[in-house]
């Protein structure tokens, strides 16, 4: 019983009590020696009706809260999902889909092609809400080769899958520094100022143009902000599998940040029509008409496409470099 | 007849959420209808019709929309009834973000968006705190960050509530939504002496009956002075 604890032991073994209590409006100053029920019942009828106030429902929200948090911090060490498997339904006419099994391990990197229209959001939908045959697809989806635990349903705090989508824009009104205090703080990260620190470093890695900390995020570039948000997704967010709509082209070393991703143990799944990223993955998954048509590996030939297109790709980087910094272009002779 | 209360601040998203979610239900035949409250205006009923859904449109006018709301709630559901319906979704903006519809025993639904800035969660009252699930859209336009921020700030708000995300554009998540909305087993007849799950605001001062002149002498019944303080001579 939490709420007959008093705040202040409460705060001692819970520090994130402080960050509730705040957002329910309560403040918590000098309220040390006063449980949740006494200080509720320190506000009167009239200043209860003029907050909108819910007593009861504030009392069962901390006990909810409190035994929600332990077990996502709990949670988090042995979270680790080491495989991914989807297993066929059918497409949009009914035929079954076009593979047997698909296992995807950590560290792996699978792209998705197909036609806009074709089915890509259902199956990335299939993957967040570990489908049971219970979708329009009728796919299931397995983690670490078992039926996976209703929790990656429905906790808001352990989502099982991050999204990268293509249009993401910065909107809060903070620095890079702030910005990234906040969601390492709604993250209950220990080493708070460790944790940015590295953020930092591997996003200006990954940036064409390294930024300051100090810069408010909304005035970054897209490619700094690119950069930002994935090397804040790879090491920030929790969650074990990242679904990347499109990697833009401009301002951001995309192999770089797949390796970033990958390096931190987590499975990516890309949807994309660059040849240079669909090649980057060891599969790719081919989807027509809602469902997953077949599955290609990709071959020695290809990897060696790849090779050829990485050069195009690192040619083209430099002759951004050059523009930026304010060369004259020369045309290459070969 | 199952019932679900929508609502959400102006452009959320709850109309796309809610189409979305239908028609993700027509393929398991399940008969929806709509009634859509608002204030001065709307063409959402349009949309609705466009989809085959059979819609109904009440605008509250002069009154709070959240007391329209109440007082025909009833009536509504006898619509519903009446019309064969499976599933009535009422939704309506929560204009003042303090009040909310909800009723006791019947699923609430608080539709907000990513763009409205994390402190929007602290802001709203019972409208978001006592919903029993919260769609969050328009994630995908902003980093997944922020999605976490606000998702779990929106969490420490409402801890009991299941949280979803979901794009009203390409329906991503619209599904999952529809399958904890419909239960075949809720036979729901009437509302008739349920009770809301909050308050709605008492008010009653000249200026609800009509009053327009400014001034301490036109002022009667339920009025609050704001605190200036002292340097309010």
């Amino acid at each position: 019983m939490h709420r007959k604890t008093k705040l202040g032991k409460l705060i001692e073994s819970y520090p994130f009590v402080m960050g509730w209590m705040i957002e329910n409006k309560l403040d918590p100053e000098g309220k040390e020696n006063m449980d949740l029920e006494e200080i509720l019942d320190e506000f009167s009828p009239e200043e209860i009706e003029n907050l909108a106030m819910d007593k009861a429902g504030l009392m069962e929200g901390l006990e909810v809260f409190v035994e929600q948090m332990k077990s996502f911090l709990g949670i988090k060490e042995e979270t680790s999902v080491r495989t991914l498997t989807i297993l066929p339904g059918r497409d949009k006419s009914g035929s079954p889909e076009g593979f047997d099994e698909l296992t995807i391990k950590a560290s792996e990197i699978v792209s998705i092609v197909g036609p806009t229209g074709s089915g890509k959001s259902r199956l990335l939908a299939d993957i967040e809400w570990t489908a049971q045959s219970d979708t329009p697809t009728g796919r299931s989806i397995l983690i670490n080769g078992e039926l996976p635990d209703r929790k990656w349903r429905f906790s808001s705090n352990n989502k099982l899958v991050a999204q990268l989508s293509q249009n993401m824009n910065f909107v809060m009104d903070l620095t890079v520094i702030e910005f990234l205090q906040l969601h390492a703080e709604s993250r209950m990260v220990v080493d708070i100022e460790g944790t940015i620190y590295r953020i930092i470093q591997a996003a200006n890695s990954l940036a064409g143009e390294k930024f300051d900390p100090e810069t408010p995020v909304t005035a970054l570039s897209g490619g700094q902000s690119r950069a930002l948000m994935i090397a804040d997704t790879a090491i920030l967010s929790t969650s074990p599998i990242v679904l990347i709509d499109e990697i833009e082209n401009a301002g951001i070393d995309r192999r770089k940040a797949l390796d970033l991703l990958v390096s931190e143990d987590k499975i990516v799944l890309m949807a994309t029509h660059d040849p240079t990223l669909a090649l980057i993955a060891d599969k790719r998954i081919i989807i027509k008409n809602g469902g997953i048509a077949s599955i290609i590996e990709t071959s020695e030939e290809e990897k060696s496409i790849l090779v050829e297109l990485e050069k195009m790709d690192s040619f083209i980087q430099s002759m951004r470099t050059n523009l930026r910094q304010g060369e004259v272009l020369k045309t290459i002779n070969n | 007849m199952n019932l679900v209360i929508f609502s959400g601040p102006p452009s959320s998203g709850k109309t796309s959420i809610i189409l979305k979610t239908i028609d993700s239900m027509k393929k398991r035949d399940i008969k929806a209808g709509v009634v859509k409250f608002d204030c001065l205006s709307t063409d959402d009923d349009i949309l609705y019709e466009k989809a085959g859904i059979p819609v109904k449109k009440g605008l509250s006018g002069a009154l709070c929309p959240d007391h329209y709301f109440a007082s025909n709630i009833e009536e509504v559901v006898q619509w519903g009834v009446k019309s064969g319906l499976d599933l009535l979704v009422t939704e309506s903006a929560g204009l003042c973000n303090r009040c909310s519809p909800y009723i006791r025993e019947i699923k609430g639904v608080c539709v907000i968006d990513n763009l409205s800035g994390i402190n929007t969660p602290k802001k709203i009252g019972p409208m978001l705190k006592a919903a029993d699930i919260v769609v969050i859209t328009k994630g995908d336009i902003v980093s997944q960050a922020e999605r976490e921020v606000f998702s779990s700030r929106v969490n420490s708000v409402n801890p009991k509530a299941t949280i979803m995300h979901i794009n009203g554009l390409t329906g991503q998540g619209a599904y999952e939504l529809s399958t904890l909305l419909y239960d075949e087993d809720s036979q729901l007849e009437t509302v008739q002496g349920m009770e809301l799950r909050y308050p709605m605001p008492s008010a009653l001062c000249s200026y609800c009956l009509g009053e327009t002149r400014i001034g301490e002498a036109y002022q009667m019944g339920n009025v609050r002075k704001i605190e200036l303080g002292d340097d309010y001579a």
